[in-house]
């Protein structure tokens, strides 16, 4: 009689979170397909002429942001929700109640997601690449891989500490699009902030972390860029957010639906009035 | 040798007491059943003896664990059927058994196990298309899939239609013949009664009776209950004064049916008079429950 290794566990849960993924199309069609849909359809809008102020052209901005923007749905938004769902459920009450040691669980639900993140960039690249001439450049590939994983795993965290405050599924979807949405405007997602953005909105940009995950990741697409210009500074405030969020997330994290599990406790308030 | 050793148990819950000082043992390879009516506490002392709630006083030794530090070990020997919950809709039978599995140390196979729970024709279904009693036997196959040696069961058949829950019944049974413990709640006296070594009544939070669900309360041996109806002039000629007369209707309450009866149909073939409506009765599990509940539920 042996125990499972962890290694063994790890991807037996992540496989498992990768299949319910894929086997629910409304996530993947908001993760994978529309972002892909505003690329395009801002390509073709637009026009993909040089933006004089950006000196690059629309693909050249919107691959890389919308590709941020994809990953940060595959990792942030989707473990909130999914996972708030699944405790609504009491999934994870009978998650709960089986030997698999919590931490493997979060492991699993964080490698899932940031394989769906790698698929959902990889797909956005290749499209600017092959209809509209997306250059990337080799010497920033160090760059942008650990920009990305640094952010995504930081997303991730982010997404159980959603999911661990959330009140319920719906409470978790309402969060997580109401926080992502008007942030992505901000944070130069969607659209370049006008210089005269007021400052308290800049402030408010500066502080969450999509601004430091889509700034370098855009960057790096740049004619201009260099290995250089690398920044440790908005990776490092990644790692912060991503850190404390995991912490703030283990440490309130519930296993059990609002109820109390089972409505045993609603149940005997009632029979006592009754 | 004991399996699972409650001593004083006692849950509060702010002022209300949820359950209030109970004691009860469960023998291994035994079903043992905590029968109540709905928050009684049932799924409360049970939820503590899987670990998902601390206690607020009492002793509990489950399988040599103390529930309450959630060991690992510990969650590798039991198998925990929650009351409310659900599987995962978007995987198949097979899939979701076998995710389930490869957590534990020692499994169950897959193909047995679908057996078992009768899901054979369902095993590469969704489960979001299987039917409620279905989706209630699939829950049934994750609780038992790491091949515990105690088996929570928090109202398996709650909800269910007849058939479905025969077939659950049977599926409960063969459990039990493969020497599994069982700890099952209920609010059906006859689940009780059909699945049942033990018995437990639990009641606002107390064990008020116990025993198997032929001795419980006192069944075994209380009164049996004659009954008939007679026309009222000859009442007064019974050769046995009656317990109770209401109108034409009379009832003896003894300890000794055969000869009370044998007296009173003798004396009524004797007179040629009929015992309208006889009926000879022992109080059922559901007499005992509801005299033991007070129908508390309504």
């Amino acid at each position: 009689m042996k125990r499972p290794s962890a290694f063994a566990l790890v991807a037996n849960q992540t496989r498992y979170e990768w299949r319910i993924f894929w086997r629910t199309p409304i996530s993947a069609f908001f993760t994978i397909f529309f972002p892909l849909l505003i690329f395009v359809v801002f390509s073709l809008v637009f026009g993909n002429e040089r933006i004089d102020y950006l000196g690059i052209t629309t693909a050249q901005f919107y691959a890389p942001s919308l590709a941020v923007f994809s990953a940060v749905s595959a990792t942030y938004t989707n473990i909130s929700i999914s996972t708030a769902y699944q405790r609504d459920e009491g999934i994870l009450k009978r998650v709960r109640g089986t030997p698999l040691p919590a931490w493997i669980y979060f492991v699993g639900k964080i490698l899932s997601s940031i394989a769906i993140a790698v698929i959902g960039t990889l797909i956005m690249i290749g499209v600017g690449i092959v209809f509209f001439g997306l250059q990337v450049y080799p010497e920033t590939i160090p760059t942008l891989l650990v920009v990305f994983f640094v952010g995504v795993a930081a997303f991730a965290a982010l997404g159980l500490l959603v999911a661990a405050l959330a009140p319920s599924g719906p409470g978790a979807t309402a969060i997580a699009n109401a926080t992502l949405l008007p942030l992505a405007f901000v944070s130069g997602v969607f659209i370049i902030p006008s210089e005269d953005m007021p400052t308290w909105l800049n402030a408010v940009a500066n502080f969450f972390p999509l601004k430091h995950f889509v700034e370098p990741f855009v960057a790096a697409f740049s004619p201009a860029a260099t290995r250089s210009s690398f920044s440790w500074l908005d990776l490092g405030y990644l790692v912060l957010w991503g850190v404390v969020s995991l912490i703030l997330a283990i440490r309130s994290f519930r296993w059990e639906p609002p109820t109390g599990g089972g409505g045993g406790r609603s149940r005997r308030a009632s029979a006592k009035s009754a | 040798m004991a399996v699972v050793t409650v001593a004083n148990l006692t849950k509060r819950y702010g002022d209300s007491e949820a359950v209030a000082g109970i004691d009860f043992t469960i023998e291994e390879g035994e079903v043992f059943a905590l029968l109540g009516p709905n928050g009684a506490g049932k799924t409360t002392t049970v939820e503590i003896l899987e670990g998902y709630r601390d206690r607020t006083a009492g002793d509990v030794d489950v399988l040599g664990y103390d529930p309450a530090g959630n060991a690992r070990a510990f969650k590798e020997q039991i198998g925990v059927v929650l009351q409310e919950s659900s599987v995962e809709r978007d995987l198949t039978v097979r899939e979701a058994i076998d995710t389930y599995g490869r957590v534990y140390p020692k499994r169950l196979v897959t193909g047995d196990l679908i057996d078992i729970v009768g899901l054979g024709e369902k095993a590469d279904a969704r489960v979001k298309t299987l039917s409620g009693g279905q989706k209630r036997r699939l829950e049934v196959a994750l609780g038992i899939v790491g091949d515990p040696d105690l088996i929570f069961l928090d109202e398996p058949t709650t909800g269910f239609d007849p058939s479905a829950r025969r077939q659950a019944w049977e599926m409960i049974s063969n459990l039990s013949t493969l020497g599994k413990t069982i700890l099952l709640t209920t609010h059906y006296m006859d689940e009780a009664q059909n699945l049942a070594d033990r018995v437990a009544v639990i009641n606002n939070g107390l064990i008020v009776a116990e025993g198997t669900p032929d001795t419980l309360g006192g069944r075994e041996t209380a009164h049996t209950t004659i009954r008939f109806s007679l026309a009222e002039a000859s009442i007064g000629d019974l050769p046995l004064a009656p317990t109770l007369v209401e109108g034409p209707v009379v009832e003896y309450r003894t300890d000794e049916p055969t000869a009370v009866l044998h007296t009173l149909t003798g004396w009524a073939v004797g007179r040629r008079v009929a015992l309208e409506g006889l009926t000879v009765a022992r109080p059922s599990l559901e007499d005992v429950y509801l005299e033991l509940t007070d129908g508390e539920e309504r």
